[in-house]
């Protein structure tokens, strides 16, 4: 026990949440490839396996998009000093506020070839944006994010900017105050923002549905296969895989935060 | 020879008026005088974290705030050290990353650790180099806010109340310490202290403050001390 312990104290903070990365994947990763080995005596694995695949192929690069752009517009709004500050964070977290279709509503809207916007961008990309993966992941992006944006802003409010003040006496120019003093002391807010955007991210329903089609083998989620298999037995595994993968993401987020950067 | 600071400021805050002026050379200058005199907020304005409403302040030669010429150095391009009253060390770092992250003039990580150790040495807290600043007692906190102060090879150091949260027997302790490491190092240093011994054992010249006004300025005689201590005593404190 103590030998343990002393382990863990030599250990850095970079270290640390190393380890509970490669950790948290590998158990997705073992758990899949058991599952798949076990496929015979698992119910209906051959049905929930893609959606459980897709799902995490949209929720981690949607938290982790909406975690940087998340924590770069909290950082703004908790620093600056500028007109329209507050209206910003309400535009911000709007898609809290609003109903996820009404979401998935605009974002066709932005988004979709056939419109103005949604055409430039098309051409501009090069790839269409809704109806395929890309759709679901800015779903689950736009619904991660202002989570991500809101703890990120107060995080960083709560930091003593007597600290920031000692470093700027040391020398350092702001954005290495924030890298190096800022951030790390608000890590604990932010990584709880990370946390439940990422659990809004595995389980966004309403604009996903709108933006990615519910294309079966394209961009059905689990959310969304769990819709679709409602009156039928195969349910109840998805139900368990997904319950097991927010629980297992928010640990894994969750521990992260704690780990001293 | 270039006086190392020259100040000459007003600044308003609420019903307090500050209006200061004075100079200082070479050694450890003190600002005396009791609370709410204006002292902090003189190494505030000296520090460039708060601007004042008139006035200059040229450190080392350099004009880092004219009011009338618009001009004010940001706190970074200063070129100065601070040690706070609590430390202020940063809680998520070691000891040794606190005072790397000062080091100025030296390129690489390891290259700063290197500075960094050899700050750490010379006040005596070399032994807790790995500890994180909350396992520290509040004397060793001190040693160490004292060698980020100087590790960023300063032109001027500002030191605010750094002894006023220690107990008596660390206080006298870390005055030798500190009187010796800032000598030593040549870098010009200025004191804030509202202690009357404080002020006599450190200052080479005590400036005295009252209600926001400098009232008198004399010069000290120092003894010429024995080498600061070089080993952290174990600390009887608990924080």
């Amino acid at each position: 026990m103590k030998r343990g312990r002393s382990i863990a104290q030599t250990l850095g903070g970079r270290q640390k949440a190393a380890i509970i990365v490669v950790t948290v994947l590998v158990g997705f990763g073992l758990g899949f490839g058991v599952a798949h080995l076990m496929a015979g005596s698992i119910a209906y694995w051959g049905v929930v396996s893609g959606p459980f695949l897709l799902t995490l192929r949209v929720a981690v690069p949607a938290t982790v998009v909406a975690g940087i752009a998340g924590i770069a517009s909290g950082y703004v709004l908790a620093k600056g000093r500028f007109p329209g500050r507050d209206l910003l964070e309400t535009l911000g977290s709007l898609p809290i506020i609003l109903p996820p279709t009404v979401i998935g509503f605009y974002l066709l809207e932005v988004l979709s070839p056939g419109t103005k916007v949604g055409g430039f961008l098309t051409r501009v990309i090069g790839h269409v944006l809704v109806y395929n993966v890309t759709g679901c992941i800015i779903a689950a992006t736009i619904a991660a994010f202002p989570f991500c944006m809101r703890a990120a802003r107060t995080a960083i409010e709560g930091v003593d900017p007597l600290f920031e003040q000692a470093a700027r006496t040391m020398g350092l120019p702001n954005w290495r105050v924030a890298l190096k003093v800022t951030l790390p002391l608000a890590r604990r807010g932010i990584s709880a923002g990370l946390t439940i955007g990422c659990a809004r991210a595995l389980g966004e329903y309403g604009a996903t549905l709108m933006v990615g089609g519910d294309i079966n083998g394209k961009t059905r989620t689990m959310s969304l296969a769990i819709l679709d298999s409602f009156t039928t037995p195969e349910r109840n595994t998805m139900l368990l895989i997904l319950v097991l993968m927010a629980i297992t993401a928010m640990t894994g987020v969750g521990l992260l935060g704690r780990s001293r950067a | 020879m270039t006086a190392a600071l020259k100040v000459t400021v007003t600044k308003k805050i609420g019903d307090f008026e500050l209006d200061v002026a004075f100079t200082m050379e070479s050694g450890l200058s003190v600002l005396f005088g009791p609370s709410g005199a204006g002292k902090s907020l003189t190494l505030a304005l000296i520090a460039g974290l708060i601007r004042p409403d008139t006035g200059t302040i040229v450190i080392n030669g350099n004009v880092v705030t004219d009011c009338a010429r618009r001009i004010h150095v940001s706190t970074q391009d200063r070129r100065i050290g601070m040690v706070f009253q609590d430390g202020l060390l940063l809680p998520h770092r070691s000891v040794l990353d606190n005072v790397a992250l000062a080091v100025r003039h030296a390129s690489g990580r390891q290259a700063r650790r290197a500075v960094a150790r050899s700050w750490l040495e010379r006040v005596g807290a070399e032994g807790f180099a790995d500890r994180r600043p909350r396992s520290l007692s509040g004397g060793q906190r001190q040693r160490v806010a004292l060698a980020r102060g100087l590790a960023g090879d300063p032109d001027l150091v500002l030191l605010d109340e750094p002894l006023s949260s220690l107990d008596s027997a660390v206080r006298r302790e870390l005055r030798n310490l500190i009187r010796g490491v800032i000598i030593s190092s040549g870098v010009p240093a200025v004191l804030v202290t509202h202690d009357a011994t404080e002020a006599e054992e450190l200052g080479d010249v005590v400036i005295a403050y009252n209600d926001g006004r400098v009232t008198g300025r004399r010069i000290v005689e120092q003894p010429v001390g024995p080498e600061p201590p070089r080993r952290a005593p174990e600390s009887t404190e608990s924080g």
